[in-house]
């Protein structure tokens, strides 16, 4: 096994891991700093293709305070309001720095930046991958490109002593002895059937070389996690996967019925509310369908050429192939007269803690379960809406804690037997080969996933019957990890992917079965507890996997920070027929934003 | 999904250490075939980002949807410059559509909504 050591090791080179090495080597030049990443920093993770928004930012009168209370009415209550007050005073600042950095932000009149959504500005971000990794790479940390994490390295005394990884491209293990390690590998996706069948199964809105992997880690490790019930499934155009945002903001298309009917309006106005939450919008989508309404659309019909061309020039900046898929349906409506609605649909679910809830349960230093280990971005749980911003914000919180620990501690000693059981573990399919191909495993998880754990053959959702069979199709699943095959380094790769998706499926299956309620339609909905129950359950779900593989649940209190905000009502088919117009206050009536992202 | 590279006008880079295709792909899909032409592992991995496609200096990668989403391909290529990358888009009838994405530096003014 080959061997380094540094003071301060960052696993994940994206959004994150960038801006945690430039911070690491501005404060502290003394330390020693590698950054230790699956594929290349210039292009890898959720911002291979590019950003067309920054979608947490505060506006000129907004406070890290107004942010938070946007949060919390988003996501029925439970939100760790520490972390998102801590993230949002960063916000602006780390924005201004990428600015700084090169990434192209255009401003109005009067030097503001322009406004897409409540906390959403426009960005041309095609470019943002390569500006960050080329910063990363001139800051004098060390870039490990192509190694993949496999499992932290814990120390004789307990702390978190390092990493281990292989080379993508030779098969060899490495260890990475540290100090402090930050986590930043991002979510999960893959988890679940995706929505495009067979050559088109990767066209999915979350990156799907984010495996979970970081997630997986922690979890083995023994990490308390957090939420990973509450998944986020994007309410896409259906087949480019592109988000509907941009269409509804950018040419003002409404989201409607078969009927042609705007129906968002109809499910608030009832509440007594100007806006939907963001899972509300994907749950009326489904309701109108299920009441023989659908499908949906975002309504094109008269719609500007020149403002479309301009939308399509922006999904190349983002999600190229949605552009041509535009594009295809421009030239239909060229030769036949008119623009046709767009369909809309849910993608699958994933746990991402950028968009969502889930992930490592860490404390307002970005400090996780785990002595030795800080997490940051979507791989971080407990602060939803967080997005690229607020992944940096994060970086650099938990960097400037983990320079001043690494100060404090020295790199504690690995035994030479749990280097030999990593090496043995993670090598097996390549020295010993197996039957199982990775990609076959994958399928049987996937097939499993959305059958018995809501996905979307299931329209997202669950009772215990099911989810008793996901997680016993899954203990046999896991059975299988021994005889998986593979035959080159990138087939070994594949087949740590599906490990480590595997890992994570069962901790998200013992999460969705703990919370007996409805939270949040579609993310989490249970089909025999559909009501939101705020007097039992407004608390976290979270888990620790003890060593032999038992899963203890906990419960966490919501602490709530001294700010006044009003839920909003279930957008629940039951309550809108009984028409109970509760008017809430104020507050909860202040305009919520349309979904960005 | 659907990238393809013309072998015609692959030259692995010239002289660089690493091709760019293989070097910016994120989900490490790319690699050098024996006859020294670029080629993807396996289409289903792709994710469409494009990447590969914008960073190629010789534009011989082109994606392509499959017929499983739209019935007759659409191709788009494209091509980092400095301060902005340029993409064709070629639709089905045989049109060609140029469009023009900022990419760093100042940015371009944008009328406000
Ligand atoms: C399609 C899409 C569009 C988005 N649009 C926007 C937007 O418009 N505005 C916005 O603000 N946000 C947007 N987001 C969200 C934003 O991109 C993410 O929140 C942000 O990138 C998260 O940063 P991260 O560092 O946690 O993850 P990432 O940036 O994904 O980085 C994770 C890194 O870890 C690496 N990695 C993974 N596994 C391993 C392993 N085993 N070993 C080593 N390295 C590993 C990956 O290769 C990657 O480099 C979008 C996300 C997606 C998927
Ligand atoms: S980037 Fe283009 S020229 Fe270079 S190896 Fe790839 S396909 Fe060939
Ligand atoms: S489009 Fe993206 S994911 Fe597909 S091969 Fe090119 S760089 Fe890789």
């Amino acid at each position: 096994m080959n061997e380094r050591e540094c003071d301060l090791l960052i696993v994940g080179g994206g959004a994150a891991g960038c801006v945690a090495a430039v911070e690491a080597r501005e404060q502290a030049q003394d330390l020693d700093v590698v950054v230790m990443e699956k594929a290349h920093v210039y292009r890898s993770g959720c911002l291979a293709a590019g950003i067309s928004a920054i979608n947490a930012f505060l506006h000129e009168g907004e406070t890290p305070e107004s942010f938070l209370r946007y949060v919390v009415r988003d996501t029925h209550g439970v939100v760790r309001d520490d972390l998102t007050l801590t993230m949002a005073a960063e916000l602006n600042a780390q924005v201004r720095r990428i600015e700084d950095w090169g990434l192209p932000i255009p401003k109005d009149e009067r030097g503001r930046p322009l406004r897409r959504g409540r906390a959403s500005i426009k960005i041309f971000g095609e470019r943002l991958k390569p500006i960050l990794g080329k910063r990363a790479e001139a800051s004098g940390a060390t870039i490990l490109n192509r190694v993949n994490a496999t499992a932290l390295a814990i120390g004789d005394d307990g702390r978190v002593a390092g990493v281990f990884g292989f080379s993508t491209r030779t098969g060899e293990m490495l260890l990475v002895r540290a100090k402090c390690v930050l986590i930043c590998t991002g979510g999960a996706a893959g988890l679940y059937r995706p929505s495009n069948p067979g050559v088109a199964s990767h066209r999915m809105w979350y990156s799907p070389f984010n495996t979970g992997a970081g997630l997986s880690m922690g979890i083995r490790g023994g990490a308390e996690m957090t939420s990973f019930e509450f998944r986020f499934i994007p309410l896409r155009i259906k087949d480019a996967v592109a988000p509907t945002g941009e269409i509804a903001q950018w040419l003002g298309a409404q989201q409607i019925n078969a009927r042609g009917e705007p129906y968002l309006e109809k499910y608030y106005q009832r509440l007594g509310g100007r806006s939907m939450t963001t899972q509300d919008r994907l749950y009326a989508t489904l309701l109108e369908k299920r009441a023989g309404r659908g499908p949906c659309y975002l309504d094109l019909r008269g719609v500007n050429p020149r403002r479309l061309e301009g939308t399509i020039a922006s999904y190349l900046s983002m999600a190229p192939s949605s552009a041509m898929i535009m594009s295809d349906e421009a030239y239909y409506a060229r030769t036949g007269g008119e623009m046709a609605p767009v369909e809309i649909t849910g993608g699958e679910p994933h746990v991402v803690g950028g968009h969502g809830l889930s992930g490592y349960w860490i404390d307002p230093q970005r400090r996780t379960s785990l002595p030795g280990l800080w997490a940051a971005g979507d791989v971080a749980g407990g602060s939803p809406k967080k997005y690229a911003s607020g992944a940096w914000a994060e970086a650099v919180i938990a960097v400037r804690d983990m320079i001043e620990a690494a100060r404090a501690v020295d790199r504690s000693p690995i035994d030479a037997a749990q280097i030999e059981a990593e090496r043995r573990r993670v090598q097996r399919p390549l020295r010993e080969p197996g039957s199982v191909p990775p990609r076959e495993l994958e399928e049987r998880l996937q097939k499993v996933m959305d059958e018995y754990a809501g996905g979307i053959g299931q329209h997202y959702a669950y009772a215990e019957g099911e989810l008793a069979l996901a997680r016993l199709h899954l203990e046999r699943i896991e059975a299988e990890v021994g005889a998986l095959t593979a035959s080159t380094p990138f087939e070994l790769m594949q087949c740590h992917d599906v490990v480590d998706r595997i890992t994570v499926a069962r901790q998200l299956v013992e999460h969705m079965s703990h919370r007996k309620e409805t939270r949040w339609h579609c993310y989490q909905e249970r089909l025999d507890f559909p009501e939101r129950d705020d007097t039992r359950w407004r608390v976290f779900v979270n888990s620790i996997r003890s060593a032999d593989g038992a899963v203890r649940m906990v419960e966490r209190p919501v602490e709530r920070a001294q700010i006044d905000v009003q839920l909003p009502p279930l957008a629940d088919g039951a309550v809108i027929r009984r028409r109970r117009n509760r008017r809430p206050s104020a507050r909860a009536n202040s305009r919520v934003p349309k979904a960005p992202g | 999904m659907g990238i393809f590279v013309d072998e015609e006008r692959c030259n692995r880079c010239g002289t660089a250490d690493e091709p760019m295709c293989v070097r910016d792909c994120p989900g490490d899909l790319m690699f050098i075939k024996e006859n020294g032409k670029a080629a993807i592992v396996d289409n289903r991995e792709c994710w469409d980002c494009a990447a590969c496609v914008k960073v190629c200096p010789t534009q011989a990668i082109t994606m392509q949807l499959p017929t499983s989403l739209v019935v007759r391909g659409v191709q788009l290529r494209g091509r980092a410059m400095k301060h902005k990358t340029e993409w064709r888009i070629r639709l089905r009838d045989g049109e060609v559509k140029g469009y023009e994405t900022p990419s760093t530096g100042k940015p371009p003014f944008v009328p406000s909504l």
